[in-house]
């Protein structure tokens, strides 16, 4: 990779704090929620429905919070949605400035390959079935690596620490049994 | 109109960022996880401990407007779904932003990362009841709740008599400390 740790982290850090000088924190994980509202309400428009004051849904979790993210499903082009998009563009530009992945890699992880083989078929249930738990998990947190562990540490907030403490305490055993090759 | 134009620029440069220091790469990811190489950890305990001191640092000077910042409750759900999530992160190499990032540069394993993600917050939608009524999300510790009082927010104190801004900025020096004493290649130390 083109930057160095110090680089790197400084213009993360950087990137973290414009966006609560500027709008807020900077999080993820919802707007799959919101994704899958705007889905679930093209399928079936009972979900999402407009009221008096603002807007509701007949699930209890898009209906949460005054119907925050029944608004959301339904007017996409706001904040949180646009940047997740916008997110997109620049990872996608970085990647074609710097040539982007090779052909296998875009299948099979490097790591994946060495560790657990060529099966493309394995690699991509296993991705599959990752995104499955994470967002789960994500939801149930209440928010994911970028809204819980850097912007909730960063603002020295207890759910942060208690994310961050969880989500290694389970990644770091899972990761040394998947990826130390046994001989 | 102008947040739309702030999501663009700041989001872009989040994606552009991700990429170029590994975070869409699962082997980055993964040796960070099996802690073989801690290039990736390095760069975001900086980041954070460099954000926190520029946020904290700006709401003493009043040059930051304290009302932007959102902090999150805490229950018991955020542990367990920090565990939940930490299993999943391992296995695929991705997190929400990561995987999302990683196929716009053209991982295909990372599209069927997001098809599970958005199946797995279904998934969560559809139980969300259910979880309310085991009493994982109600809070703990006061809710919203950050290390000191931040002066000007109305946040819950783990530690009431310490000043917020100031555990603040004390705790970005540290988490740059630790950025800078990680070794970079544990194993090969020992």
């Amino acid at each position: 990779m083109p930057l160095s740790w110090r680089s790197g982290g400084l213009l993360l850090g950087l990137v973290f704090f414009l966006a609560v000088l500027l709008v807020k924190p900077i999080g993820v994980s919802t707007q799959f929620v919101i994704l899958d509202g705007i889905i679930w309400d093209q399928i079936n428009p009972n979900v999402i429905t407009k009221t008096e004051t603002g807007y509701t849904s007949n699930n209890s979790y898009l209906a949460k919070s005054k119907g925050k993210y029944a608004k959301s499903a339904a007017n996409p082009i706001n904040y949180s949605f646009v940047f997740v998009l916008a997110m997109l563009l620049g990872a996608g530009a970085s990647a074609i400035l710097r040539g982007g992945n090779a052909k296998e890699e875009r299948m099979i992880p490097e790591i994946w390959r060495t560790n657990l083989g060529n099966s493309t078929a394995k690699r991509m249930l296993a991705s599959f079935i990752g995104g499955f738990i994470v967002l789960y998990g994500a939801r149930l947190a209440g928010g994911c690596t970028s809204g819980h562990m850097m912007s909730g540490m960063m603002q020295t907030a207890i759910s942060g620490y208690i994310f961050a403490l969880g989500a290694f305490a389970a990644a770091i055993p899972t990761a040394i049994f998947l990826y130390t090759r046994r001989s | 109109m102008t947040t739309i134009l702030l999501a663009i620029a700041i989001g872009a440069a989040f994606g552009f960022i991700l990429d170029r220091i590994g975070a869409t790469n699962p082997t980055i990811i993964g040796n960070m996880l099996a802690l073989k190489n801690l290039y990736l950890m390095k760069t975001i305990l900086f980041a954070i401990g460099f954000a926190s001191l520029l946020m904290f640092g700006g709401q003493m000077l009043g040059l930051v407007d304290v009302g932007h910042m959102s902090v999150k409750a805490a229950y018991a759900g955020v542990f367990a779904g920090g565990l939940i999530l930490g299993l999943g992160w391992a296995l695929s190499g991705y997190c929400p932003g990561t995987g999302l990032a990683a196929a716009a540069t053209g991982r295909v394993d990372a599209l069927l990362f997001i098809l599970g993600g958005l199946s797995g917050a279904f998934a969560f939608m559809l139980s969300y009841d259910w979880g309310k009524s085991t009493g994982l999300l109600s809070n703990v510790l006061g809710g919203k709740t950050t290390l000191g009082a931040i002066p000007g927010a109305d946040y819950q104190a783990l530690f009431p008599a310490m000043r917020g801004d100031v555990i603040g900025i004390v705790m970005g020096l540290a988490f740059i400390a630790i950025a800078f004493t990680l070794p970079l290649k544990p194993a090969s130390k020992g």
